[in-house]
């Protein structure tokens, strides 16, 4: 977006597809490529950190060396995890039925960005 | 001093890439232009050129890691034919989109099936949509000064494309011919350094290349790529003006053979242009007002500037060594009759001629202005695409 609100057209925008800053992918939300949506078990995990390793998207929130929750904002929902997780407290859910619950429950459209989504900062 | 030399295409392709001294070459090995690549590895082994020579495991590596050496910021060249070309294919697309100015002496051989070594243009015509600039080259001389010539206009800054420099598999690859080599320093002047404004190495100034692209923004880059193509035909001319001054020969977007008063045109690309010069001094001495127009800048299509030298003229052969298999013509034929068809109408028709290394001879070719002649004369078209000198 430009100062006036506007999409830059092409004229105004790098050559080649080139991206001329660093960790700009934290603007891209990716979460809503998800279908299945890993639901963490806060009683479970014993902050092993082997999701942490594993996720690809850097989608594993921690804070002072514990997990505090999973950034549905990036999370592609492919279940690497869920897979790997040796305490099995990450469980693969699939969003059409939670969002059908999440919609039944608080009738806010939460698709991508349910709650510790927005505190990707303890990244 | 400049030296004149007995030189074979892939001798003299070799020897400009020696000149030019890039940061990076990586290729494979293929039929007609095994040469080029054999040669310069000699010139990397006896420390003749500061070149990192990477040797890879096919044509799509060798592309591949052209790019990224393009990327990082190197000046980086690859050399291949015909299925080495199609092997290529989807990393052309990817330089040409990236917009790094690599640059590929492409020696023209037929593609399989049947599987032929010879010379036809079914390779790069095949790739003339990626993006990449194509110049085409009638002999040794040109395809050393085009290739010399292409590492400037690639890396000006308003075009940022790759280039391939083409000439005709054995015919000119390994011909041998009389051709002028420009003195080394003079050539290592005239390219300079590559400056890039981005590149991967420079850790001041990070960039991402090849990021995912999605429906908000491959457009516009893609716009910006087409934006680009136009700017080639003027960088070709300027950078032809200076090459010029360092050589003394001159080139253009296309070259004119007694073309201006001319009744009767054939176009022709690469080799079979020398054979139809001689066509046409033949024909011009017992009285046919016959012409040439050789394209060398056939990607981007200079569509303006050709319309203006065919204008005017009773009847037009295209000559294609590449059959589109359209049933309507082969490449060239189709870019210059949708180019001329604005313009007052000469009768267009088209030949498919020497694939899979066919000779194409002067009496062939002579037939073909006999055959213009009929059509001006009668303003008829009885055969709009016909194979020249197949068996039947």
């Amino acid at each position: 977006m430009s100062a006036n609100g506007k999409q830059k057209g092409w004229k105004d925008v790098p050559i080649g597809g080139l991206i001329l800053e660093a960790g700009s992918s934290d603007k891209y939300e990716t979460g809503d490529w998800r279908t299945y949506r890993p639901v963490w078990d806060q009683e479970k995990c014993r902050h092993c950190m082997i999701c942490w390793i594993y996720c690809p998207d850097s989608s594993i929130l921690v804070r002072e060396g514990k997990v505090v929750g999973i950034d549905y904002k990036h999370c592609k929902g492919c279940g690497i995890c869920a897979h790997e997780c040796p305490a099995k407290c990450i469980d693969m859910r699939l969003e059409t039925e939670l969002e059908a619950g999440e919609a039944e429950g608080a009738g806010a459209g939460a698709r991508c960005c349910a709650k510790s989504g927005g505190e990707a900062g303890g990244k | 001093m400049s030296k004149r030399v007995a030189i074979t295409g892939n001798e003299a392709v070799a020897q400009a890439m020696r000149q030019i001294n890039p940061d990076v070459v990586a290729a494979y090995p293929i039929t007609p232009q095994t040469e080029i690549v054999q040669i310069f590895s000699t010139f990397v082994a006896d420390g003749n050129v500061d070149t990192e020579f990477v040797t890879v495991e096919s044509e799509h590596s060798a592309m591949s890691a052209t790019i990224g050496a393009s990327a990082a910021g190197a000046r980086a060249m690859t050399a291949t034919s015909s299925q080495g070309l199609a092997l290529m294919w989807e990393m052309l697309y990817i330089a040409a989109g990236l917009r790094l100015p690599i640059v590929a002496p492409v020696v023209n051989r037929a593609l399989s099936a049947p599987i032929n070594i010879h010379c036809d243009h079914s390779d790069t015509m095949g790739a003339r949509d990626s993006g990449w600039v194509q110049i085409y080259s009638e002999n040794a001389q040109e395809a050393y000064d085009n290739l010399i010539q292409a590492v400037r206009i690639a890396e000006h800054a308003d075009v940022q494309i790759p280039a391939m420099v083409c000439m005709d598999g054995f015919i000119v690859s390994h011909g041998m011919e009389n051709a002028e080599l420009l003195d080394d320093h003079v050539v290592r002047s005239f390219v300079g350094q590559r400056t890039p404004r981005h590149s991967l190495l420079d850790v001041d100034n990070p960039a991402t290349f090849g990021a995912l692209d999605f429906a908000d923004w491959y457009f516009e880059h893609r716009r910006q790529l087409a934006d680009a193509q136009t700017y080639v035909k003027g960088v070709v001319l300027d950078v032809a003006k200076e090459f010029a001054k360092i050589s003394g020969r001159n080139y253009g977007l296309f070259e004119s053979y007694r073309l201006d008063d001319a009744e009767l045109a054939v176009v022709v690309l690469n080799s079979a242009a020398g054979t139809a010069k001689a066509v046409v001094d033949d024909l011009r001495q017992q009285g046919m007002k016959a012409g040439l127009l050789k394209i060398r800048l056939f990607r981007p299509f200079p569509h303006d500037e050709i319309v203006a030298a065919l204008a005017g003229k009773k009847a037009i052969a295209v000559l294609d060594r590449a059959d589109g298999l359209s049933t309507m013509g082969g490449p060239v034929f189709v870019d210059v009759r949708s180019a001329m068809y604005d313009a007052p109408g000469p009768k267009m028709v088209n030949y498919i001629y020497g694939l899979g290394g066919r000779d194409v001879d002067t009496e062939q070719i002579a037939g073909v202005y006999w055959d213009l002649a009929r059509i001006a004369e009668t303003g008829k078209v009885t055969s709009p695409v016909t194979y020249l000198g197949v068996r039947e």
